[in-house]
């Protein structure tokens, strides 16, 4: 069996004084999708935080496919291939889609020290495939993030690390003010994460949501994990009746 | 109205470009013809660089979301301080370095005040327009330099051009311009310049170097200010402390006639420079109409108001769209 594409091993994590993580240990294999649950302050947003490397912990260790990884930034989150959509959007609503698609990583023609100008026929070209690929319709990448539905801007977020050959998702909340319709087309572009396989991890407080597209729910109360297991192997009821 | 908010969004510039057709051609008709006469395009093409140069730093600050209103008093600054050095003969050019680095200090502590004490850029700067003028006041000690007779100022000055239509510092500004307007639509950084303003948690979230950003976008800002200051100097061949007050505050006008947006991400070069031609023009334009010049600020008062109105209309009307859509 390959390693975990992600392990934490006795993860903590304060917040002055708010003991936010206790002793966290969590693996997750490659092509699982994996539903986070728990209530509000339960510390499922700290836990991705750290993955994501927006914080980091404050004791124990994370492994990304089995190497220790420190991670300082996002952006070293992104270089090992973890990707995080935010329940508040992460695009930029004044830019096109394609300029969103590759913020941060834009292709140059020609460039010195990661500065140059864009190769802005890649840009188009590439977004085209890339929106194309999660399965979202839209009539240009030049459309501006702004004009799109709160729906399309999470299935841009998704085609976006897609394209950048994320090993890992993890998805804080995405459903968070969207209307049924919308989240149900959020809910199809993680189902359709692991035809891809794309490893995932869905966070929501909606128990039916994440039985609806992950393989294996993780439940946290308090800054512990206190569930954790196949989806085949419980149920709605179980899971809430102990949260 | 979904066209009216992408034409918006991509051209913010074109409706103070069609304002500007419509002010050239009543002032012409207006003013027999004397407007768009050589004499007249040559006394708004020399002044349009100063103010120019000046707007377009402020206009990049604004799109990467800060503000920048002690541009008028580094004009004032930069200048004196090169002034005062080639008085004492340490040569042309290390004078003009001397002053950009002063440019640069202030720009960079603009900057470093703002990000690190997490205060609006609005308030760092308000305070450093008062201890730039005020430093500016006491370098000249009273006695403004004089300037040695031999520094190149044909490099900034010199008419040229057909008919001598334009000054040396035209070709400075225009040669500004492009680099600046590439920067901002055909490169990465003005990629993250946008987003920088656009959204600042989204740009972080994606790794863009957020606070580099603006410190780049101050530093700009204060530079260019500063040249056109010297080149406003050159110009009238005499340093005097009090030049380009409340010149941040036309620079501020120009940005947002042009279609920068107050709140970041939005914004273009090249509707900076309509701005501020927009103002030179209806400065000239009054004159040579014989309006009572007074009503020059009112006119600039307006037309400000007025396009802030517009934008926000038109970003109220986009985001009805988006809930259409949603
Ligand atoms: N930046 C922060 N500073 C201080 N306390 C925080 C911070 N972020 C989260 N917390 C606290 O940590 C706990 C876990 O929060 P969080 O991870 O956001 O939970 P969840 O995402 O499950 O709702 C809560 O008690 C919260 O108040
Ligand atoms: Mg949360």
């Amino acid at each position: 069996m390959s390693a975990p594409i992600v392990e934490c091993r006795g993860v903590h994590k304060w917040y002055a004084g708010v003991h936010a993580l206790k002793d966290v240990n969590l693996s997750i294999a490659p092509g699982e999708v994996v539903g986070l649950v728990g209530d509000n302050g339960a510390g499922k947003s700290t836990l991705i935080k750290i993955l994501s490397g927006v914080h980091r912990q404050d004791a124990g260790e994370l492994l990304i496919e089995g190497k220790p990884a420190e991670m300082r930034s996002p952006k070293d989150a992104m270089r090992l291939g973890i990707e995080t959509i935010y329940q508040s959007n992460s695009m930029v609503p004044t830019m096109s889609i394609a300029r969103n698609l590759f913020l941060g990583r834009e292709p140059l023609r020609i460039g010195i020290f990661g500065v140059g100008l864009l190769d802005k026929e890649r840009m188009r070209r590439e977004s085209v495939h890339a929106i194309a690929d999660v399965d979202l319709h839209l009539r240009s990448s030049e459309a501006l993030v702004g004009e799109l539905s709160g729906g399309q801007r999470q299935g841009v977020a998704i085609a976006r690390a897609m394209h950048f050959k994320s090993k890992l998702l993890v998805l804080d909340e995405p459903t968070n003010h969207l209307s049924v319709k919308e989240t149900n087309k959020v809910l199809g572009f993680i189902r359709g994460l692991k035809p891809q396989g794309v490893t995932g991890i869905f966070i929501s407080h909606n128990i039916h949501h994440v039985f609806q597209c992950c393989d294996r729910v993780i439940a946290m109360a308090r800054g512990e994990i206190v569930f954790d297991r196949a989806v085949d192997a419980t149920s709605i009821d179980e899971i809430q009746e102990m949260l | 109205m979904r066209n009216l908010f992408r034409i918006y969004l991509e051209k913010p510039e074109l409706a103070g470009i069609a304002l500007l057709a419509v002010l050239v051609a009543v002032f012409e008709l207006r003013s027999g013809g004397t407007f768009l006469s050589p004499d007249n395009l040559r006394g708004i093409l020399g002044l349009l660089p100063e103010v120019g140069l000046v707007a377009i730093g402020v206009t990049v600050l604004m799109i990467c979301g800060e503000f920048d209103l002690s541009v008028g008093s580094v004009f004032a600054l930069m200048p004196m301080v090169a002034a005062e050095l080639m008085e004492r003969n340490i040569g042309f050019l290390p004078a003009i370095l001397a002053g950009f680095a002063v440019c640069a200090a202030i720009g960079l502590l603009n900057g470093f005040i703002t990000l690190r004490f997490a205060i609006p850029s609005f308030i760092t700067t308000l305070g450093m327009l008062f201890i730039a003028r005020s430093l500016t006041v006491v370098i000249s000690g009273g006695f403004p330099p004089v300037l040695p007779d031999d520094i190149p100022s044909w490099l900034f000055t010199q008419f040229i051009g057909p008919g001598g239509l334009i000054r040396m510092s035209f070709l400075w500004f225009v040669a500004i311009a492009l680099l600046a307007s590439a920067l901002l639509s055909l490169t990465n950084v003005g990629n993250w310049i946008k987003s920088t303003g656009g959204f600042l948690e989204a740009a972080a979230a994606m790794g863009i170097p957020v606070n580099g950003v603006k410190m780049g976008c101050f530093l700009l800002s204060s530079l260019l200010a500063g040249f056109a200051g010297l080149i406003q100097v050159l110009r009238l061949a005499s340093p005097l402390p009090s030049i380009g007050e409340g010149l941040e505050l036309q620079a501020v006008a120009a940005a947002v006639i042009g279609g920068t947006a107050l709140t970041g991400g939005v914004g273009t070069v090249l509707g900076a420079i309509v701005g501020a031609l927009l103002i030179r023009v209806i400065d000239n334009g009054l004159v040579l109409t014989q309006v009572d010049a007074n009503w020059f600020k009112f006119a600039v008062g307006a037309l400000t108001i007025f396009a802030v109105v517009a934008n926000s209309w038109l970003r109220r009307a986009a985001r009805s769209i988006r809930i259409e859509a949603g």
